[in-house]
This record gives structure tokens, sequence and C-alpha cells, in this order.
């Protein structure tokens, strides 16, 4: 079971401090970093991938070949805004989080 | 080779790598350490041991490279003395903390300024505090038993700590010995091919040599401390089971005509034969004096200690090393420390000596004895640097 | 596999790039970090067979704050110089026990990564000591160009004339960096190493394409990967992406490989956009003035030059007989 935060018995501490769940930061949803958020208008999306690929945190999911887009993990989109930048039928706009 | 043969000490600690079939040498050159890497290359050259020799550009690359090494799985060895060692000391702290088991040998030399290439234990003293188990050999046999159980102690389960073998430069590392070689099977047997359930696999990713926040990082510290306080039951453990193949008992301490003394000097790696040779002396003169030779340095055995000084007056600490601005040598701080704490604590004084490789001799042994006769009555606080010019 | 064999090697598409990432997220990176975008695709490219060795910095730090870890690939990180010693360790030990037959007798692909100030500055001796050791592994330069995660301090891979905050300008020193980028990828070609290259995260493809190359290619290779930093470059972050495809279109950063020493120039900037548009976007060159602007365009656009002339020397006679 991943623990999430680091305060454990010193007994608790894996082996030499190793971690050995592999990309357990899944567990950190840095979601709530962000003041703006991705909103695509999918009348304008070509599926081109453009998002997916230069999302630094990889947090665009292929919807496939029937939905033709790609949805944002807002579990960890941090808002900085490559995506709608890149994008370029300029289907995404980043509209500020709400207060 | 088997059976008792006469062979430069270095030499003898290569042919224990290479029995050990030990899967990689990181290694840098450097005086006196320079005869075990040289034979560990022609070793590998001659197909005589099946390892990965990596000539490193320098001992911060060596001990970075037995780390790579140790973690992927493999067993792991290396080498170095004074300058080296201390090159390397970065990196010694993250071996045990990342509970890697290497094996390192120093063959003991003085740390400059200046730069003297003759022994002294200056360089190992400096890595007191790194977390590793430290063991000093006396002897050639030592040396080659050290290094083989080294790995055996290292890679153990309940251990998986690096072990660092000293020996003294030159004085030990360049001398001919005696040393008597066991059967490659019976070798085999006590050092079974190294198979660690957590290393660097594809098949199962994890993730070593994390970012410690202070939330874990004390817990962490906590838990390196008790993984070397605990490797001393193994340790132990471990040469019961050396003792049993190959007849020769190791323990963490050895005591010399201790049980009547009323004086007890202390002492480790080579000197101490010249020390028992002295305390043979001393007797035939009718002094009630005997001896401790400390092997196993880290994790320093309490218990063990204090027994063997228990019926004595007063010790007298030999260090080959100082420790500046304080009032005593490391070894003497070491057991002052722990003596203190006892409701009947003998007197402690600390003398050091055979700093850069000045000879240690028989008279400075009877001088120390002498020294400690008398500042029983006047006290001394400072540790006495033995022989210097005035 | 000798530089003929290359041909047979096939090419990543934008119809074949794989879907998982080895890189997950969670991993505590500033928003827009052109960094970790390069690492990501990086390691997409080479898939699970990995190991990867860290040097610390910004990369470390960010995927591996305890008890968590970005990576899905067997990973170690042990300090700041010894990224490329380390990686030698690794590899020694896989080769050593592959062929005592204790691990499957199949390639792992080792890398080592590491950011400029752990590749041309600390870690110089340990990257020279591995590649010309020759080791099997790639040694990736994740080049933001200066010592980022301790506070944007500079590095020997700084350019000229960027503010850091040890070499700010002032009013006595008013240029910033004083001393020109230090040539890594010419260091690395002087190993006499069978594949170095430079990348962009912008030119996803072609750096796909280049760490998946310099895996297959036995022995050491290296490869230098522009990395935008919006934090320390005084850039907002959005414009990651295309400050690394405009460092590529203004000469600054040119692609190429060289193949067993031949120069192969990647992508041909015959019209060089006007290095201002690169340089406006970053609030590192702010304090620069036109003079020094032009100066500094200058020297890039020889430098460019001198790798596209060594590119067309290199060129096999067949080549140069097509283009005549």
């Amino acid at each position: 079971m991943t623990k999430i935060d680091a305060l454990m018995s010193w007994k608790e501490v894996p082996v030499g401090c190793h971690v050995p769940e592999a990309g357990s930061t899944v567990h950190y949803k840095t979601g709530d970093w962000r003041s703006q958020r991705p909103i695509l208008d999918r009348e304008k999306c070509i599926y081109c991938a453009m998002c997916w690929i230069y999302c630094p945190e990889g947090c665009y999911e292929d919807m496939g070949p029937e939905e033709k887009y790609y949805k944002v993990d807002l579990d960890f989109c941090k808002g900085c805004g490559i995506c709608a930048h890149e994008c370029p039928r300029d289907a995404i706009e980043m509209v500020p989080e709400e207060v | 080779m088997t059976g008792r043969t006469g062979i430069e000490v270095s030499l003898a600690l290569s042919e224990a790598v290479k029995m050990a079939n030990a899967d990689v040498i990181a290694a840098y050159p450097i005086t006196p350490q320079t005869h075990i890497v040289e034979h560990l290359s022609e070793l590998v050259a001659d197909g005589e041991l099946d390892a990965e020799f990596v000539p490193v550009e320098s001992e911060h690359s060596a001990m970075s490279a037995c780390l790579g090494s140790s973690a992927a799985g493999a067993r792991t060895f290396t080498a170095t003395s004074s300058q080296g060692l201390a090159l390397m000391h970065e990196i010694l702290y993250i071996a045990p903390a990342m509970r890697l088991p290497i094996v390192l040998a120093v063959a003991n030399r003085a740390l400059s300024a200046p730069i003297s290439i003759w022994n002294d234990h200056s360089d190992i003293m400096g890595e007191r505090d790194t977390g590793w188990i430290q063991l000093f050999a006396e002897n050639g046999q030592e040396v080659f038993d050290l290094t083989l159980q080294a790995f055996r102690i290292a890679e153990d389960p309940r251990v998986m700590l690096p072990v660092a073998v000293n020996l003294d430069g030159f004085t030990l590392s360049h001398v001919i010995e005696p040393v008597i070689f066991p059967e490659q099977k019976l070798v085999d047997q006590f050092l079974p091919v190294y198979r660690p359930q957590i290393r660097l696999d594809p098949a199962k990713p994890l993730s070593m040599g994390m970012f410690g926040i202070p939330e874990i990082y004390t817990e962490t510290k906590r838990a390196s401390e008790m993984a070397l306080m605990d490797s001393k039951a193994v340790i132990v453990k471990v040469w019961d089971e050396f003792e049993a193949l190959f007849g020769r008992k190791y323990s963490p301490i050895e005591t010399y005509k201790t049980e009547d003394a009323d004086t007890i000097l202390v002492s480790m790696g080579s000197v101490s034969e010249t020390a028992m040779t002295a305390i043979d002396e001393m007797r035939a003169d009718g002094k009630k004096v005997g001896l401790v030779r400390i092997r196993m340095w880290r994790p320093f055995p309490d218990e063990e200690f204090k027994a063997a000084v228990a019926g004595a007056r007063v010790i007298g600490v030999t260090d080959r090393s100082i420790t500046p601005g304080s009032h005593a040598g490391p070894v003497f701080m070491e057991i002052r420390s722990l003596l203190y704490a006892l409701p009947e604590r003998p007197a402690v004084f600390g003398f050091s000596l055979g700093l850069g490789g000045r000879d240690v001799t028989r008279d400075n042994y009877k001088y120390i004895y002498d020294q400690c006769q008398v500042l029983e009555d006047t006290g001394q606080d400072r540790y006495e640097m033995v022989g210097v010019m005035e | 596999m000798t530089a003929d064999a290359m041909i047979d090697f096939q090419k990543m598409t934008a119809k074949t790039i794989p879907a998982e990432d080895m890189l997950a997220p969670g991993h505590r990176a500033c928003q827009g970090c052109g960094e970790v975008l390069a690492l990501r695709l990086l390691m997409k490219a080479v898939g699970p067979e990995t190991i990867a060795v860290s040097a610390t910095g910004c990369m470390e730090v960010v995927s591996s704050t305890f008890p968590q870890s970005s990576w899905r690939v067997p990973w170690v990180h042990v300090a700041f110089e010894n990224a490329a010693a380390v990686a030698s360790g690794v590899e020694a030990g896989y080769k050593a026990m592959r062929r005592k037959g204790r691990i499957p007798d199949k390639r792992t692909a080792i890398l080592a990564i590491a950011g400029d100030g752990g590749t041309a500055d600390i870690g110089l001796q340990a990257l020279s000591g591995a590649l010309e050791r020759g080791h099997d592994f790639v040694y990736i330069c994740l080049d933001n160009e200066a010592y980022m995660n301790t506070g944007i301090q500079r590095s020997s891979s700084t350019p000229y004339g960027a503010m850091t905050t040890t070499s700010p300008p002032g009013k006595v020193h008013p240029l910033g960096q004083i001393t020109w980028k230090k040539n890594m990828p010419a260091i690395a070609v002087a190993h006499n190493v069978p594949y170095v290259a430079t990348a962009s995260p912008a030119y996803h493809l072609d750096m796909m394409n280049k760490i998946r190359k310099a895996v297959a290619m036995p022995g050491a290779a290296y490869l230098h990967v522009y990395a935008p930093c919006p934090t320390g470059w005084r850039m907002r972050p959005e414009l990651s992406v295309e400050s690394a495809r405009l460092v590529v279109q203004t000469q600054v950063f040119p692609l190429y490989e060289v193949v067993n020493g031949r120069y192969i120039l990647s992508r041909k900037v015959n019209k060089p956009k006007p290095l201002k548009e690169y340089l406006q976007q970053q609030g590192r060159f702010r304090h620069l003035d036109d003079k020094t602007v032009a100066e500094i365009e200058a020297r890039l656009h020889a430098e460019y030059d001198k790798i596209a002339r060594l590119a067309e020397a290199d060129a096999p006679a067949e080549e140069k007989e097509a283009k005549k």
C-alpha cells in the first residue's frame, strides 16, 4: 500500500529508503497547483496529438479513434498552457480556475 | 593454490577476491594499494577471475561505480588508501544508507599534508561515521580471511551493509607472510552466489536514492544506525561458520594476557604483534600487563570490550591518528566514553604514535606502560603524542 | 551495429509513438517545465527494458520525493557529479552477471541522465572516464543552461550574456555571463564514441529517434538535449515548446548527429529567424543591447556554419554527386 506522506515509524522505512512502487507519484495530485485550466473545443480538434505529446505532465488521455480527441486529467494538470499554445487549431483555451 | 604459501599480503587479498568470485572491480591505483589492484587485473586478464575490471578515472568514480554495480546486483570490490579514500568520502556515506554490500580494502596510509605514502590510520578514521562495517586485520592470514568474510557479511540479507577491511599500508600490505589457502569448494560453501532480492531489474522496477524530506530523514538515520548495530550479531555468527569450515576463530576483540592484568593496553592493526611481544617482555619483568586488540572497530563491540577490561585499574589506548582540536585520539575517545558510565571505572589514557609510517617499537609500548603508572597518580586529560621530537 | 546497419534502423513515426509513459505524472516539476517534457518523451521512446541513473538536479528531485517515485523503470540516484560513473558500474555489473549466467542474456538499455551542471562542470570527469572506457550506455545531458535546482546559478553551459544569479548584470559588470557556452557535444566527439547527437523536444520525433539510435548503437553514446526552463529563463510557461523550436530555427542550437565521427545535419536551417525572436521571450536576456545581440548572432551563425561545413565534408561521395 502506498504511503502518501512520509510520516512513518523508523521500522516501516523500506530497506535503504528505496521506493518499491513504480510510478507512485500518481498518488500525488498536482492538479491543485493550477490557476488556469485547458478547455477543449471539440469542434476544432483534429486529433493531431500535439497536446498529448507536449504536456510535461503526460496527463492527456487518448480517447480513441471513435471519440477522436485527447482529454486532460485535471488531477495532474498544472495549467502551464503549453497545450493551448501549441494546438495548431487553437482548439484549447486556458480559462481561469474558479476562486 | 591451496595449502600454506609464503605470499605478499596484497596478493593474498587479491586471491581472496578471486576465490570469492567477485563480479566487478572498479578501482584507481594509489600507493600502497597498487599491488592489490594490479594482481586483480592480471587475474582477470589471465581468465583466472571472471570479472569486469573497470579502470576508473578517480577514486570518487571508483566508489560511485561500485554503488552502481552493487545496486545492479553484482558482487563488487574496490581498494584504496589515504587520499583516495578521502576522495571517496562523499559517496562512502551513501553506500550504507542505501544498504549496498560493497567490499572495500583499505591499505591504511597517512593523509596529506604533508603528503605521505606511509602507514597510519588517519585515512579510515576520517570515515569513522560513514556507517560502514569496519574491520582491522593484524596479519596476512587475517587479511585473506577477513576479505572472504567481508563478502559473506556484507551480502547477508540480515546485514546488507558495505564492509571495509583495513590492512596497514606497506607494513602489512607489502610484507611476505605465510597464508593458508583453503579449497575452493569450501569457500563456495561458505560464500554462496550473490542473489539479492532488491536490485535494479526491469522486471521489478524500483527507485533507489530518494529525496529525503525532513519528515523521514530522522527515521532513515535511525534505521541505518540500527542496521549497523544489529550487524554485530550476524558477524559473530558468520565467524562461527568460518571457524567450523576453516578452523580459525575470529572475535570482535582479541585479548592477550589480560586475565590478571592491572594495566591493559589497546591496539588495532598490525602493531598488535609488536605490542604482544612487548607484553611478553614486560611480563617476564613481573609486570601485570595485557593487551586488547580491536578487530571490529565499527560497530564497536561494547559488551565484549567492557568484559575484557573488567579487572584492570588503568587502560592505555594507542591511536595511529589524531583528532585535532579535541583532547583524545579517536580510539581513546571511544573507549573513555564507553567506560565512563561504569560505576567503577578504570583510568583511561591515550597515546598517539606511529604517524605517517614512523615505526612503532616494543620500547614505545614499555614507555606507554610506564606512563600509565605515572599518570594514574598524577592524572592526564589530553592524549600524548609518543616520540615526537621536541 | 555499424553506421551501415543503421540503415535498417526502424524509425519511430507519429503513428508508432508508444502510448505508455515511463515517467509518471504527479512529479513536482514547475508548470511548463521543458526539461521534464524532454525527459518524459525520451523515457517514452526507450521503454521499460531500461535502467536509469540520475544525477542530483531538478529531474532527480522532482521525480523522487520519498515515499513516491515517478519512475516506472528501475532507477538509481547517488550524487551530483557521478551519473556517468554509477552508470559505468551498472553496466559492468550487468555485463558480468550476464556472462556468468546469473541474469538473462539480453541487452538492457542503461541511461545516465544529468543536467548541464552535472555534465559540463562537476560531472565532466566522470563523463570523460565513462566515454573513454566505452561502456555500453547512453549519457543524456538535459541542458537548461544553469544550475536551476539550486536557484538559477551559472554553469559553463550558460550562454554568453545570460543573466543568472551568479552572473547577474550589474553596474560594473553589465554583461551577465562573460564566457561562451562550453561545447559539450564536441567534447563527446573528441572521445571517439560511436554516437553523439543534439536534440530538442520541439522536434520530438527527431529526439525520440535519436535516443533510440543511441541505445541501439553498441558502445557509449552522448545525447545533448535542449531543455527550456520558464522559471530560470524568466519566460511564460506556455512558451517552452515554442522556445525549443525557435532555438533551432535561429541556428542557436544546431540539430545534428555524429556517427562514428561523421557529422550529419538533422535539420538544415538555411534562412535563420532573427535571434531577437528567441531572446525576447526570455527575461534573462533583457539587459542586452543591440550591439551585443548582433555580436552574439554573428558568432552563432559562424558556429552553425562550421557544423554545416563538417556535415558537408563528411557526406558520402554519392550524396555529394547527387547534389551537384
